[in-house]
């Protein structure tokens, strides 16, 4: 069971206000994916379900328990870059978790009980199709491989949450379908609450299960930081009824927001 | 292979054109001092490396040796243990660095040579003081390039360790630590010029034993057939020492690809 609530959540940086009364909630195993014009707050909402960050106002509950203070193992995160360790090979990489938990001193495993954690992965590795990159490091990997691999890390430590910003904002169309599938697999073989950020409508429809819009519900044109966003649409799909007319006018909600300018610039593209 | 020979091109025509300017000297006055020539090296080399000295009962050479060595090693590692752990606390705990850091700063302003007469009256004229000075003056540059290299790690790298269950402890060992060490490498390499400057120096102010302290003991009388065999020994010392922490940052950091062959 993983509840998530959010309660007039809001964020602010100096005067830049970024988020303002937030309220969600969404439901065990429930996938929800996020959307918003860039810079309206969505990779601050989610640092917040991690508590990278502490909210200015509101609070985060999991199961009616306000969240801890730090992140932990509870929320797993797949960031759109660094979300891989680049000194460790691929299944140094995923071994990792498992060394944090066996050896409180160093962290890190030796001899058989390396080799038994190695084993234990060995699954995930096939999963995500690294099985013959395995001692390769990041570098040496191509983007989709480098997510593939940040996943199944994140997987492996079986969160109840999992926490994705743009994960495939970099990839071309045919890796994503492919990472698509991947983590649709995943997800279903677990009991996680996915929220995932994408700029990419058809994907948010494709995967979630629930889609959310953030967006200003006041604008002033000359102090365009003077309110933040919330949330402005929050539907709930069930993957039957993907209905033509609740992305239309997600898509619509959307394209407003973007052509909303502070007040120089748009006098600036007049000239 | 061709580049290999390029390399020594400038090397022989150094050689080339001492020889021929010690020979030209040589030639008009033979008592000349300046310019030794090849003999004279090769008695002085044979006198201090495979004599016994008639005062002593030692191979000069290989005692200065040692003892130069001994507290270049000292200097070096007991700077590189306190930039690493001072480094990686500055680096990553924000309270550590607001306290620390500007201290650092400033120690890092002082000329180490202008407190050497104080290192000696606290320390008296023994192989502390020596140590202390080598330390004194390379620590800060590696304290604030080890911290200024853990700041550069991705917050999120943090996060995510924090996420896959990492204590504090383990995040300095498994994400900090391996993160900072090949430029904890390249820092020693390019502290190794002002080490060995801070040891000839001190040891040519005071010691028993050493090549700084050779040098300028032979100074007096004009002993250029000993003073260029240990600057080439010197030489020679501080290019191994540069080329093993090199092919050791080579061999180990794989993962950074062409980035940890530096020259
Ligand atoms: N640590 C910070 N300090 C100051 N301002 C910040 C900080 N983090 C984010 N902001 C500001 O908050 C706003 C929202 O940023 P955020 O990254 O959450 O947007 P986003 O919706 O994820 O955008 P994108 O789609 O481009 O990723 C931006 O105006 C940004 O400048
Ligand atoms: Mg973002």
């Amino acid at each position: 069971m993983t509840e998530v609530s959010a309660r007039h959540v809001s964020q602010s940086y100096g005067d830049n206000k970024v988020l303002e009364n937030v309220n969600l909630d969404v439901g065990d195993k429930e996938f929800c994916a996020m959307f918003g014009a860039s810079g309206c707050g969505k990779s601050t909402f989610l640092r917040i379900l991690l508590s990278q960050e502490q909210p200015k106002g509101g609070e985060v509950f999991i199961d009616g328990e306000p969240i801890a203070s730090e992140p932990g193992r509870d929320r797993g995160v797949v960031f759109q870059r660094y979300s891989v360790f680049s000194h460790l090979s691929v299944i140094e990489n995923l071994i990792l978790a498992t060394e944090f938990d066996q050896a409180p001193m160093f962290g890190r495993l030796f001899g058989q009980k390396r080799k038994k954690a190695m084993e234990s992965v060995e699954h995930m590795l096939e999963d995500v199709g690294l099985t013959a990159a395995r001692n390769n490091y990041p570098m040496e990997l191509s983007g989709g491989m480098q997510q593939r691999l940040a996943i199944a890390q994140a997987l492996l430590r079986k969160p109840k949450i999992l926490l994705l910003d743009e994960p495939f904002g970099a990839l071309d169309p045919g890796t994503r379908a492919n990472m698509h599938e991947i983590l649709l697999k995943l997800w279903r073989d677990t009991s996680m609450t996915v929220f995932m950020v994408t700029h990419d409508l058809e994907e948010g429809f494709k995967l979630g299960t629930r889609l959310v819009v953030f967006d200003k519900t006041r604008w002033d044109p000359d102090f365009p930081n003077a309110y933040g966003a919330t949330i402005v649409h929050d539907v709930s799909l069930d993957q039957s009824a993907e209905s033509a007319e609740v992305k239309a006018r997600i898509r619509d909600q959307l394209s407003q927001s973007q052509t909303r300018r502070p007040r120089e610039e748009k006098d600036d593209e007049a000239n | 292979m061709a580049s290999s020979y390029l390399t020594a091109i400038p090397f022989i025509i150094l050689i080339v054109a001492y020889f021929t300017a010690s020979h030209i000297r040589l030639s008009e006055n033979p008592n000349d001092k300046l310019l030794p020539s090849i003999e004279k090296f090769g008695a002085a080399i044979n006198r201090l490396a495979f004599e016994e000295d008639r005062r002593t009962g030692q191979y000069t050479l290989w005692v200065d040796t040692g003892a130069s060595l001994a507290r270049l090693g000292m200097g070096i590692g007991i700077s590189t243990a306190i930039g690493l752990i001072l480094g990686i606390a500055i680096g990553l705990i924000p309270y550590i660095r607001s306290t620390l850091a500007p201290l650092v700063a400033v120690i890092s302003l002082i000329p180490p040579l202008a407190i050497l007469p104080i290192l000696f009256i606290i320390f008296g004229l023994g192989e502390v003081a020596k140590v202390v000075l080598i330390i004194i003056g390379i620590t800060p540059f590696l304290i604030r390039d080890l911290s200024q290299r853990v700041m550069e790690i991705p917050i999120e790298q943090i996060v995510k360790a924090q996420t896959l269950g990492a204590n504090s402890w383990q995040i300095i060992t498994r994400l900090a630590l391996p993160q900072v060490l090949p430029r904890l490498i390249s820092a020693v390499r390019l502290s190794l010029g002002p080490a060995w400057l801070y040891l000839i120096s001190s040891e040519a102010i005071a010691a028993t034993a050493g090549m700084g302290y050779r040098i300028f003991l032979v100074r007096r009388y004009l002993a250029m057939d000993v003073i260029i065999p240990y600057v080439v020994w010197i030489t020679v010392l501080a290019f191994l020492l540069d080329y093993l922490l090199r092919f050791i940052s080579r061999r180990s950091f794989k993962w950074m690809g062409g980035e940890a062959t530096t020259l």
